[in-house]
This record gives C-alpha cells, sequence and structure tokens, in this order.
C-alpha cells in the first residue's frame, strides 16, 4: 500500500486562534478520505496547507513522498486543487480558462486546445466552452473548476467543499464526476460538513472539529462506534406512547428517547432477538404500531454524537473566515 | 481521458526554471490581454476617460488660464493630461490583482508548478498594452481638438515613451495598493485619494508659478511636474534634458521602493 497524502502533528495558528491542534491523516493511494466537520473546524487550512498554499506552524505533510513546505514545487506538480476559493477566472471563456493553464503546465498551444477539448467534452461544458465563465450556472461552474484542476492530470486531488451551494441536482452530477475520477486511479481528499456527501464517496472518513480529529474509520465503522443500529416505535395512538417506551425498555435493556413531537420511541438495539419479543408483547397488550424498524445509524447521528452537536445546517459564510 | 499513475521514475523539478518562469508571465500577459479585449466596459472607460479630461480643461478652463486663447492652452495641457491618464490608468493594476485575490484565481496560480512572480509579471505586463492604449487615445483625440506636436515624431514619441516608462513605476505603487487592500472597492479609495493630490499640486494643468510657496516647493519636486515639462518640451519645444533626467530618476526611485514591497506583500498574502 502507499500513501498518497500523510500528515503528523499538523499545527496552524492565526494569531490567538488555533485552526488546526496537531492533525495526524494517512490516505492511501487511490481511495477517498472524506474530511467531515462543521464550519470553522479546520477542514479549509488543512487542505490549504496540503496544497502548499499555507504553512504549518508545527508538523509536517508530505503528498507522494514529497514535503509540502520544503519541496513545495514538486507538490505542486503532483496535485489538483478545486475549492471554494481556488478559483476559474470569471472574464475568460471556459475554454481559455482551460487552455490558460495547460499553457502555464508547460503543453504548447495544440497541446493545451486539445486538452481543454477533452476536458469540457468529459464535464459536459463543451457547449458553454466560448462562453465568458461569469455567465455560467453553479453547477457549470464548479464542473468548471474540477476540470481547470484536472488539466494536468494530477495524481492526487483535493476537493474543497466541492458541493457547498450548489442545488441537488448539481451535486449529483458532481459526485458522479468525482466517482469517475477515483474510477481512474485518482487519490483524492475531500473536505465536506455534509454527511451523505462522504458516506457517499469516501473510503474513509476523518472526522475533524476545532482543529483535531476526533474520529476515523470506513463509514461503516463510524456508525457501528455509536450503537450499530437504531429501533424506532411509533404507537398508532399517541397515549401508548408511555406504555410503548416502557416495553422497549425492558426487552432491550436501554433508557429509549421519547420524542413526543413525532410520537416516536427510539433506543439503540444491540441485537435484533429482542424484537420479537418487542413484537409479541404489543400484540398481548393490545397496542397498535404504526410504524416498527430497525435502521442502521445516520451519519447525522455519529457526528451528533461525536461533537455534541448538529452536523448540518450552520451558515456557509464562515468557511470563508477560515481561509483568510 | 487516460488513466492516472503515479508519475514513477519521472523527475520533478525542485523550482521553476528562469525560462520557464519567463514563459508562464508571457501566458498570464495573453490572459490580461485577452480580458481587455473581453471586458468591453474597461476599454470603453479607458478611452472614454482622456477624451472627457481633453474636452472639460481645455474648454473649462482652458480660455480663462491662457486668457483666451483655448489652443494655446491645448498645447501646454495635452502633454499634462497625457501624464494625468496613465498615472490614473495604473490603478487598474491594483485594481485587477486584488479581484484575482477576492475571486480566488490567485490562488489557483499559487497551488499551480509555476514560478511565483509570473502572475505579478504577467498582469503588468499586460497592463502596458492599457497604457498604450491611453496614450494613443489621448493623443490622437488631442489632434482632433487641434493639438500639434511642433518638435518632430521622434521627439513626440520619445515623449510617449517616457511617459509610459514612468507608468511601468507607478503601476507598482498601485499593486502594492491591491495586495495590500481587503476589496477592490478599498482599492479604488486608497488609490484615488493618494493619486488626487500627487497629479493636482503639480504642473501638470496649470503653471505653478501663482501657487502658495509651500506648495511651489511641492509642485516643483513633484515628478508630475517633471515628467509633463519633459513631454512639453519633447513635443512642443522646451528643456527636457533636466526635466527628462528627474523624472527617471523618479520612476526608478519608485520602481526601487515599491517592487520589493510588492513583491513582499505578495508572497505574504496567504
Amino acid at each position: 500500500m502507499i500513501t498518497a497524502i500523510q500528515t503528523e502533528g499538523l499545527v496552524k495558528r492565526f494569531g490567538e486562534t488555533t485552526a488546526l491542534a496537531g492533525i495526524d491523516l494517512a490516505v492511501r493511494q487511490g481511495s477517498v478520505l472524506g474530511l467531515l466537520g462543521p464550519n470553522g473546524a479546520g477542514k479549509t487550512t488543512a487542505v490549504r496547507i496540503l496544497a502548499t498554499l499555507a504553512t504549518p506552524d508545527a508538523g509536517r505533510a508530505e503528498v507522494l513522498g514529497h514535503d509540502v513546505v520544503r519541496e513545495a514545487h514538486r507538490v505542486r506538480q503532483l496535485i489538483g486543487l478545486t475549492g471554494q476559493y481556488a478559483s476559474v477566472d470569471d472574464g475568460l471563456t471556459g475554454l481559455n480558462n482551460l487552455v490558460m493553464i495547460g499553457r502555464l503546465l508547460g503543453l504548447s498551444r495544440a497541446e493545451a486546445r486539445l486538452r481543454a477539448g477533452e476536458l469540457l467534452e468529459r464535464f459536459d461544458l463543451a457547449e458553454a466552452g466560448r462562453r465568458p465563465a461569469k455567465t455560467y450556472s453553479g453547477g457549470m461552474r464548479r464542473r468548471l473548476d474540477l476540470a481547470a484542476s484536472l488539466v494536468g492530470r494530477p495524481p492526487v486531488l483535493f476537493l474543497d467543499e466541492p458541493t457547498t451551494g450548489l442545488d441537488p441536482r448539481a451535486r449529483i452530477e458532481v459526485w458522479g464526476m468525482v466517482r469517475g475520477l477515483v474510477a481512474d486511479g485518482v487519490t483524492v481528499l475531500l473536505t465536506t460538513q455534509y454527511l451523505d456527501e462522504a458516506d457517499h464517496l469516501a473510503d474513509d472518513i476523518a472526522v475533524i472539529d476545532h482543529g483535531r480529529i476526533i474520529a476515523t474509520g470506513t463509514p461503516a465503522e463510524l456508525k457501528a462506534k455509536v450503537g450499530g443500529q437504531v429501533l424506532e416505535v411509533r404507537p398508532a395512538e399517541p397515549a401508548d406512547l408511555d406504555r410503548v417506551a416502557a416495553a422497549v425498555a425492558e426487552v432491550t435493556g436501554a433508557a429509549p428517547a421519547t420524542d413526543r413531537a413525532r410520537d416516536l420511541v427510539t433506543a439503540p438495539a444491540a441485537d435484533s432477538s429482542s424484537l420479537a419479543a418487542l413484537v409479541r408483547q404489543m400484540d398481548d397488550s393490545g397496542i397498535e404500531l404504526a410504524e416498527f424498524a430497525l435502521r442502521t445509524t445516520s451519519l447525522d447521528e455519529v457526528f451528533l454524537a461525536l461533537t455534541g452537536r448538529q452536523g448540518d445546517g450552520e451558515p456557509a459564510e464562515l468557511a470563508k473566515e477560515e481561509s483568510r | 481521458m487516460t488513466a492516472t499513475t503515479i508519475p514513477a521514475g519521472q523527475i520533478l523539478a525542485r523550482r521553476p526554471g528562469l525560462l520557464q518562469g519567463t514563459r508562464e508571465a508571457l501566458t498570464l500577459t495573453w490572459r490580461s490581454l485577452l480580458k481587455i479585449r473581453t471586458n468591453s466596459e474597461d476599454l470603453v472607460g479607458l478611452s472614454l476617460q482622456p477624451i472627457m479630461f481633453l474636452l472639460l480643461f481645455t474648454y473649462v478652463f482652458g480660455g480663462a488660464i491662457a486668457h483666451g486663447s483655448v489652443h494655446r492652452y491645448l498645447q501646454y495641457v495635452l502633454p499634462g493630461i497625457l501624464v494625468q491618464t496613465v498615472v490614473f490608468a495604473t490603478l487598474g493594476t491594483g485594481l485587477m490583482l486584488n479581484q484575482d485575490i477576492s475571486a480566488g484565481v490567485f490562488d489557483r496560480f499559487r497551488s499551480l508548478p509555476i514560478a511565483r512572480s509570473a502572475p505579478l509579471a504577467g498582469a503588468i505586463l499586460g497592463d502596458v498594452s492599457r497604457y498604450v492604449i491611453s496614450v494613443v487615445v489621448t493623443l490622437g483625440f488631442g489632434i482632433v481638438l487641434g493639438f500639434r506636436v511642433t518638435t518632430n515624431p521622434l521627439a513626440a514619441v520619445a515623449g510617449c515613451a517616457l511617459v509610459l516608462a514612468f507608468a511601468l513605476a507607478m503601476c507598482w505603487v498601485s499593486a502594492l495598493i491591491g495586495l495590500l487592500a481587503k476589496t477592490p472597492q478599498g482599492v479604488q479609495i486608497f488609490g484615488f485619494t493618494a493619486m488626487f493630490p500627487i497629479v493636482f499640486a503639480s504642473g501638470i494643468l496649470v503653471p505653478i508659478q501663482t501657487m502658495p510657496g509651500w506648495l511651489q516647493a511641492f509642485a516643483r519636486w513633484n515628478p508630475m511636474t517633471l515628467l509633463s515639462q519633459a513631454c512639453r518640451g519633447l513635443m512642443t519645444g522646451g528643456p527636457v534634458a533636466v526635466p527628462a533626467g528627474k523624472s527617471l530618476l523618479w520612476a526608478l526611485a519608485i520602481l526601487a521602493v515599491f517592487a520589493p514591497l510588492a513583491v513582499r506583500a505578495y508572497r505574504h498574502r496567504s
């Protein structure tokens, strides 16, 4: 196994604020690591250091064996960067944006045009290629951003919140394109505040909060870590809620949570063998059930359990502060 | 797309070479030129501003200043307006750099394996064409209004070259403002606040003899005064060597101070 991206004890401070308080990461070559965390957690700072845009105050980071500080120019030859900040030039057409980057990377005029055409085709922008990028929709812009970071066929790609601010359809399109890249063998480090995005795209997830990695693992491992499966029971009559809760407590041996607004009793379920007993007991007591479900923990719950906060719903503007 | 592999055995350059850096700066110059061509507002503004100033100064102040002779004032003021126009046009350099930073284009460049100085050099080289446009429009419209070069065409060209050389120094001041300001609006406010007194407290538009003594002292050493004197000498006759020499010294001094400051601000902006 080759480690494509590695960091050890990465620290970054901005004045009094500690953006990164010692980050250790390792990304296998050809895999996708999802760096998951709320705004201000330090995700963008970590990517900026890895992409040579910022220098760490302590610790070190390597991309394919090259130190991001001492060998910054070498690292730049190996990476692509797409983010909220590393952007395309609004005043140029999509085609010229890509040709410019190709030329900067040392391609001849003809090669640069060829490569630009290929990428516009691949990212479904062939028709819009001759229009200025400022006329593009959010989704088209993000695709052009992604294309721009791929001109040099980088083996390592950093995607900083690639779908923040996109509508659901555009998000799914970007996801599809990222999966295509992974199929080509590109190593991807992806930051996101969307739990479903990490769940969909990442092989491994590192949860980051207040500049620290607070959990790592595959999406499945993380879900298991926070209690595996969840039992959800909803009585047909809200009046039966307390009796249901008592029965659930007795059968599972855990304290259930009662959500009176949704008339729902939830409890962690260690094993499924007790469920039959619960169903029988409800039947005997004459309690009619509207819903009875056993489901896997969502990453939302994982995040809540790990940080004590909801993962979603914070204003996106805060992320920009972090990038300054 | 072809499969991406680890560039095993591929030797990665440790730092960009000089030749490569020059090529990258030229690519980014091409980008600046493309932007000028596609941004029609900038182009129109660049042309309309000197036309407006020429018309205003010639017909509003001309009669009063030159005792009724508009033509005589035009002969006096055109070299001055040439200087003023180009100096104002240098503000565009800072503005564009600042926009590149706030839009994130700058960060994209910094993540690419290119010479660190290429984006700065490209922006400034690209802007030379904007200055040339300003000079051509000002001189051309001046001639339409009746301005005549009374020396010889070669001297007039030398005058324009002198103004352009000075602009190349001034644009580093603008670049520094562009790199330090937080927003494009900030660049405009700082830029104009710094440039207005320098441009107007000079012999660009009026002879400095009527100014109060302390202001005369300032105006006499103001590079704008020296530059417009040299330009006048080259286009309509008068002393050339001394004001031209002092202008060039000023240009060198400005370059020596502000180019390193701008490069430093550029490196530190992260």
